[in-house]
Order: C-alpha cells, then sequence, then structure tokens
C-alpha cells in the first residue's frame, strides 16, 4: 500500500511538471487517465467447476504476483487490479466472461485461463473484441495455429514440448518398451500422439495403447491388455478416479510391476501421503516445477514459494493438507511478469495501445531464470505465441518427489506449426 | 378486441421491443441479448415438448449438440458453407430426434425420462469416441472466415444479433402459430389427459413424435446458431448440465406459455451474473432464488401472470 502511494505522489509531481505543455494536447486526458487510473486485468478463473482446485492457486499466485508488482511500482507507474470472473470451468461461461471483462469491466486484458476446452471456447471472443488474450493452460491449442492473434501463452509450456522432452529420457533411463494408459478423450490423444511419435524418434517402441473411457471407474480389467514385454507403463490418468486407479494398479503387479512413469497432473492438489498412493513409491513423474523443495532449490523459487504462501511440500503454509498446483500455478506468475515487460516496453497507455502489447510480446526471445521467472529460463517463440522452458523428471520416494532429471530447453522444441505474425489483427 | 388478436399484437409487440431494445443497449448487454435469443430458441423448442406435450425430456442436450456438431464437423473437415451446414446441423438433430422419439416413446413418465437421459449420455459419449474428429472436450473453433452466410459476418456483434433476432422470431410465431392450431390444441389435449385424447379418435403417438421431432429440431437449429455465432462447438454443450438448462429456463418463465422461455432464459442469465457480482458463493444465491421462485410462483413468471391477471395469454 505504501508503494501505491508513493507511486502516485511520483505520478503527481511527473504530472505537474509535465501539466504545462500537455495541458493543450489532444494527448493530456489520455495521459491524465493514464496515471490515475489501473491496469485491469480480467482474471478468467475456474472458481467452480472441474477446474477448481487450480483455479484456488492460481487465484493465490495471481494475487502474490499482483502484490510484488505493484509493491515494486506496478506498471508504467500505474498499480494493477486484478478483476476475477468465475467461468465455472465452462466453455459457454468463458466466453461471456471475455466480453464481460472487455465490454463492462473495460479491463485492458484477460489472462489466466487453464482448461483447455474454456480456452478453445473464449479464445474466438477474444478475437473477435480484440482483446489480448493471456492463457495458462499448457495445452497445444495455441501453437497449433487453432486460435487467433490476441490469444498468447507466454507465460506456461505447452503439452507436446513436455511430453516430447520426456521420451529420450524415458527411453534411456526407463526402458524401450512403452505401454500408454491413457483416458479417451483429446488430453489423453495429445499424450498418446505426442509421445508416440517422441518414443519412436528416441529408437523406442510404444507396445501398448490403452485408452480408458472416460465414465470408467474401476481399471483391473484393463491391465491384463498390458503386454508382457513392458518395461515401462506411461499413465496420464485425471480425475477423482485416479486414486482408484494407482490403488489397483499396485494390486494388479504386486512387487514385480514395471518401471512406471506419469504425469504429476493426476495428483495435482493431492497428497501423496494419501491412503492407496503408497504404490507410486519409487515410480517417477513429470513435474512442472518440483512440488517439494529440492537440495539445490533456486533462490528464486525459495521466494516464490513464500511469496505465494506455499511451504517446502508443497502445501500452503496456513494448511499442510492444502497441497497446491504447484506444476502449473508458476505460470500465472509468469505471465503476469511478461505483461509487465511488455506493457513497458510497448509504453502501453491503454486499450488503444492493445495491437502494440501483442506485438511486443511476440517480440520477446529469452527470458533468463530470475524473480520473474523462478521456475526456470524460457525462450519465447513469437511466431506460435509459445513458450519454451525446462521440463523436470522427479521420483517419489518416501512420500516425497525428488527431483532426477531436468531437460534443457533445446529438448523441448519442436518445428512450428503456425505463424500468428503473419496475420492481420 | 379477440384474444387470439390480442395475443398476436403482444407477440409482435414483444419481437418489436427487442428490435428497439437493442441499439438502446450498452455494449455488454447487446451480447448478452444475442446469446438469451439463441439459447431461447433452445428452451422454446424444449417447450413445446414439456409445456405442451406434457413430455418430460432430460435428453435435449443431445439435439443441442447435433445442431452444433451437424454444422460444426462438416464445416471444419470438408469446408462446407455455413448456409449448408446450419441446414443440415438442424436436420441432424430432427433426424436424431426422430429415431430417439421411435423408441423413447414407447415409454412414459419417469422412464421417458430416463430413457432421454440415457440416450443424451450415449450421444455424449459417442462425441468423446470420436475424438479423433471431434477433438472431445477440448472441442475446436470454428475458422472466422467460414463464419459467413452471403456477406454476413458472424463474427460481427450487430449480424451475429440480427440474425438471432429474425431466428428467434420465427421460432416465436411458429410456436405461437402452432399452440393456436389443430394440431397444438391436440398435444394440450395430450398433456391434459392422454387417455381421453385417445378415445376422442386422435393419434396421440403420432402427435407426440412430432412434439418431438419439432422441438429436437429448434433445439439443433439453436445449437448450430450457436457453434456459427461463437465460434466454438465443444462436448460440454452435449453433456448433462445443458439437458437441465431448458428445463430450468421453461419452468422459470412459465411452462406451456409462448413467452415464458424467453423470460425464464434472460431471467437466469441475468440471476447468475447479478449473483457472481454479489458474491463468490453465487450458486447458492441463485439456488435460493430459485427456490423461492418454485414455491410462491409455481406456474412460472409469465406462468403466473396469466394465472392472475392475463388469462388469455397463449
Amino acid at each position: 500500500m505504501t508503494s501505491h502511494r508513493l507511486t502516485s505522489r511520483r505520478s503527481l509531481l511527473k504530472g505537474a511538471a509535465a501539466g504545462g505543455l500537455l495541458a493543450a494536447s489532444p494527448l493530456a486526458a489520455r495521459f491524465a487517465s493514464a496515471q490515475s487510473e489501473p491496469i485491469r486485468i480480467g482474471f478468467q478463473q475456474h472458481q467452480t467447476g472441474i477446474g477448481a482446485a487450480y483455479g484456488r492457486w492460481y487465484g493465490r499466485t495471481t494475487e502474490a504476483a499482483v502484490k510484488a508488482i505493484n509493491d515494486a511500482g506496478g506498471i508504467n507507474g500505474r498499480p494493477v487490479e486484478i478483476v476475477a470472473e468465475d467461468d465455472g470451468t465452462d466453455p459457454k461461461r468463458g466466453a461471456e466472461v471475455i466480453e464481460k471483462f472487455a465490454t463492462q469491466h473495460n479491463c485492458d486484458i484477460a489472462f489466466g485461463t487453464l482448461f483447455s476446452h474454456v480456452v478453445m471456447g473464449s479464445a474466438p471472443a477474444a478475437g473477435e473484441l480484440k482483446l489480448p488474450y493471456f492463457v495458462v493452460s499448457e495445452g497445444h491449442h495455441v501453437a497449433s495455429g487453432a486460435l487467433n492473434r490476441w490469444t498468447l501463452q507466454p507465460g506456461i509450456t505447452d503439452v507436446k514440448s513436455q511430453v516430447s522432452s520426456m521420451a529420450p529420457w524415458v527411453t534411456d533411463t526407463l526402458g524401450k518398451k512403452v505401454t500408454m494408459v491413457f483416458p479417451d478423450y483429446a488430453f489423453g490423444h495429445d499424450h498418446r500422439d505426442f509421445f508416440s511419435a517422441a518414443v519412436k524418434a528416441a529408437g523406442g517402441d510404444v507396445v501398448g495403447l490403452i485408452p480408458i473411457p472416460p465414465t470408467e471407474t474401476t481399471f483391473t480389467k484393463y491391465f491384463p491388455q498390458i503386454p508382457r514385454e513392458t518395461e515401462v507403463l506411461y499413465h496420464v490418468m485425471v480425475g477423482p478416479a485416479v486414486l482408484t486407479f494407482v490403488k489397483e494398479l499396485g494390486e494388479f503387479f504386486g512387487p514385480s510391476a514395471p518401471a512406471i512413469f506419469g504425469f504429476i497432473d493426476s495428483l495435482e492438489a493431492v497428497d501423496l501421503a494419501s491412503p492407496g498412493l503408497e504404490f507410486l513409491d519409487g515410480t517417477y513423474f513429470w513435474e512442472g516445477n518440483p512440488r517439494y523443495a529440492q537440495a539445490d532449490q533456486s533462490e528464486y523459487d525459495k521466494a516464490f514459494r513464500a511469496a505465494v504462501g506455499v511451504d517446502d511440500t508443497g502445501a500452503s503454509t496456513s494448511d499442510a493438507k492444502d497441497v497446491s498446483t504447484y506444476a502449473h500455478m508458476w505460470g500465472c506468475w509468469e505471465t503476469l511478469y511478461i505483461i509487465k515487460a511488455a506493457m513497458e516496453a510497448s509504453g502501453y497507455a491503454g486499450p488503444d495501445d492493445r495491437q502494440a502489447l501483442v506485438e511486443a510480446v511476440e517480440a520477446m526471445t529469452d527470458m533468463p531464470e530470475g524473480m520473474e521467472h523462478p521456475q526456470g529460463p524460457k525462450l519465447f517463440n513469437g511466431r506460435t505465441h509459445q513458450v519454451f522452458g525446462r521440463q523436470y523428471v522427479s521420483q517419489a520416494k518416501e512420500g516425497r518427489l525428488v527431483k532426477v532429471h531436468a531437460t534443457s530447453i533445446e529438448d523441448t522444441l519442436y518445428p512450428d506449426e503456425v505463424d500468428y505474425t503473419t496475420m492481420s489483427f | 378486441m379477440r384474444p387470439e388478436t390480442r395475443a398476436l399484437v403482444l407477440h409482435l409487440g414483444v419481437i418489436a421491443g427487442l428490435a428497439a431494445l437493442y441499439p438502446l443497449l450498452p455494449t455488454y448487454h447487446q451480447g448478452n441479448l444475442t446469446r438469451i435469443l439463441v439459447l431461447a430458441i433452445y428452451a422454446t423448442g424444449y417447450n413445446v415438448l414439456f409445456g405442451y406435450t406434457g413430455l418430460l425430456s432430460l435428453g435435449h442436450a443431445m439435439f443441442f449438440g447435433a445442431g452444433m456438431y451437424g454444422l460444426g464437423l462438416p464445416m471444419q473437415h470438408l469446408g462446407l458453407p455455413a448456409l449448408p451446414a446450419f441446414v443440415l446441423g438442424t436436420a441432424c438433430a430432427a433426424t436424431l430426434a426422430a429415431a430417439v422419439a421411435a423408441l423413447a416413446l414407447r415409454t412414459a413418465g419417469v422412464a421417458f425420462m430416463i430413457v432421454t437421459l440415457m440416450f443424451s449420455q450415449a450421444a455424449f459419449l459417442t462425441i468423446l469416441y470420436f475424438t479423433t474428429w471431434t477433438r472431445g472436450e477440448e472441442g475446436f473453433v470454428l475458422a472466422r472466415g467460414a463464419r459467413r452466410i452471403a456477406g454476413l459476418d458472424f463474427s460481427t456483434p450487430d449480424v451475429r444479433f440480427w440474425t438471432a433476432f429474425a431466428l428467434f422470431a420465427t421460432a416465436l410465431l411458429l410456436t405461437l402459430w402452432m399452440a393456436r392450431s389443430r394440431f397444438g390444441h391436440v398435444l394440450v389435449a395430450i398433456r391434459e389427459n392422454e387417455e381421453r385424447t385417445r378415445m376422442l379418435g386422435y393419434d396421440v403417438q403420432s402427435h407426440k413424435f412430432r412434439a418431438v421431432v419439432i422441438s429436437g429440431a429448434f433445439a439443433g437449429a439453436s445449437g448450430a446458431a450457436y457453434g456459427l455465432f461463437f465460434g466454438y462447438v465443444g462436448a460440454t454443450f452435449a453433456s448433462v448440465q445443458y439437458s437441465i438448462f431448458p428445463l430450468l429456463w421453461v419452468l422459470l418463465g412459465g411452462a406451456g406459455t409462448i413467452l415464458g422461455p424467453l423470460v425464464g432464459t434472460a431471467f437466469m442469465f441475468y440471476l447468475i451474473n447479478w449473483a457472481q457480482d454479489l458474491t463468490s458463493a453465487y450458486m447458492l444465491v441463485a439456488g435460493v432464488v430459485l427456490v423461492l421462485l418454485t414455491l410462491f410462483a409455481r406456474a412460472g413468471i409469465v406462468g403466473e401472470i396469466r394465472k392472475r391477471w392475463l388469462g388469455w395469454l397463449p
């Protein structure tokens, strides 16, 4: 709050000095407005629906980032204000919320969506309203070229780069013959397609593909389909059934299981000490950011945890049972700092500068590790509107996740599928 | 003035009122009105079956989804232009409704509800099963350039509104005409006393069948328009909550009234919107308001108005 006042006083002094010159200028009103009004960021939050656990932690991370930005003087001397609206994790409501941000709340930009179907449902509205839309979704939808020039994902890596970069490590370390168990809808199909291709490229072989229908609540009947030659079992189940899945998998294999590799998406916001998860001990997970503080923890990760209110086990500092979505939520923090950097680079003063803001983001490339990027360094591709960064592999050991591998950024790159910069606004 | 003339004047007045209202509204509410009108077509179709015929379906999302995917899939994969795609979407929904009616109408009452619910769930899972083409729960975006008919660009708010307005006005007048026709009177007779209607010599089964097909076609036209206007096709729109929504809209607005579906859709839209601005526990507020309405206005908003003041309302 103190910093807000300081910022305002400084703005007032600047305004007084420049006042004489600007008084007769048509820019006067715009300048005055720019100096006094906050930058309004519409936060499309999953407060209810299937994404509520993610939405809660995306909200806390966003609050912490905005506080840090405002404490340091805001953006272009203006404080940042978050306007949060619940999208119900629903694409119809998502699009309505985007319209509300643009035409009722007078937000400068929209930000923060995670679930892919909400992004897909909302992006057309953002494009039509010419509202810069910064998603934190990890879906491949942005980089695939399915969306528009106003939709960007500069603060979190996408599933294609995550999955592809895991394959070489899996085949080199765990085994070359892989069986995949995945949900039989788009999320699972992305994993199936991207990982299968990457495993083949890495010299491995996908020996079994086992799609699980979305309504399934018990999984034992699928396990006999796992080929006997399987060396690695890759799983990416999501939703409440994941605990049953893990328990039944443990009962099926007993002590003679193949190496098991999964995506932490299954267990975000779930305590690894939950009953039934003992079987996961010794298995491996992809993590977007290690949930447990590691021995080589960076000072930035430490400060990020403190700012958001997360302890060394990835749980809330005020409630140890409230486990965070640590592998994803850093994306909100980094996205807000990218918005700040782009607004400063483009001299953003108001909605008239939205196009310049998008162009400023498109011009970004290297983003060094630091307080703005606590997860690690990034490389942004302005053509595909997608950022690339390190991925982590952790092993479950005695109820904790211990980092065993980190990819390079180069490991995560793939050829461009779109060039948004050639599209008109 | 005769009640029939009075009713016609009122409904034409409502249509004229909507047209006059649009330019006066702030931009945000203009967008809302467009969405409400498209969804009110869905509710109007639902009302044909539930309000007039007395058949409670819990599976109308499959018809809404059939319209949306019937439009979206050929546009996305075959490059079909928007106008034939819209017609195809509506036809898909009507065909699906005919197939469902042929089977589901062998049941009645609670069994009809369960059978329609099951068919709808099967349709929803079919969309997920064919994820390779439908992109399942994630859905797909319709290219902006393809969302045009004869130079009308549906990505522009005004074109979107006036097309939605024309579609809704057509649906409203068709329903009004139907309600006053011999066919409509038989539907009401079926709702009030199916056995007596049968004894009077009417082909109840055939009337019910036609009501399901008309209702499904309205739902499909609404789904196709929603996809075309807002550029997104996704499985969520075929999920169970999208079967519950039209039931709620019609119950709130007034089942068996022509204007009830529009009023119910608008009321529910703004109730959620208003409650969300008020508190984060907005679903609780919406729930309490719905309970109060159910307790004190059992016939719905327009239904209560008809009961208390305007008995001539169709």
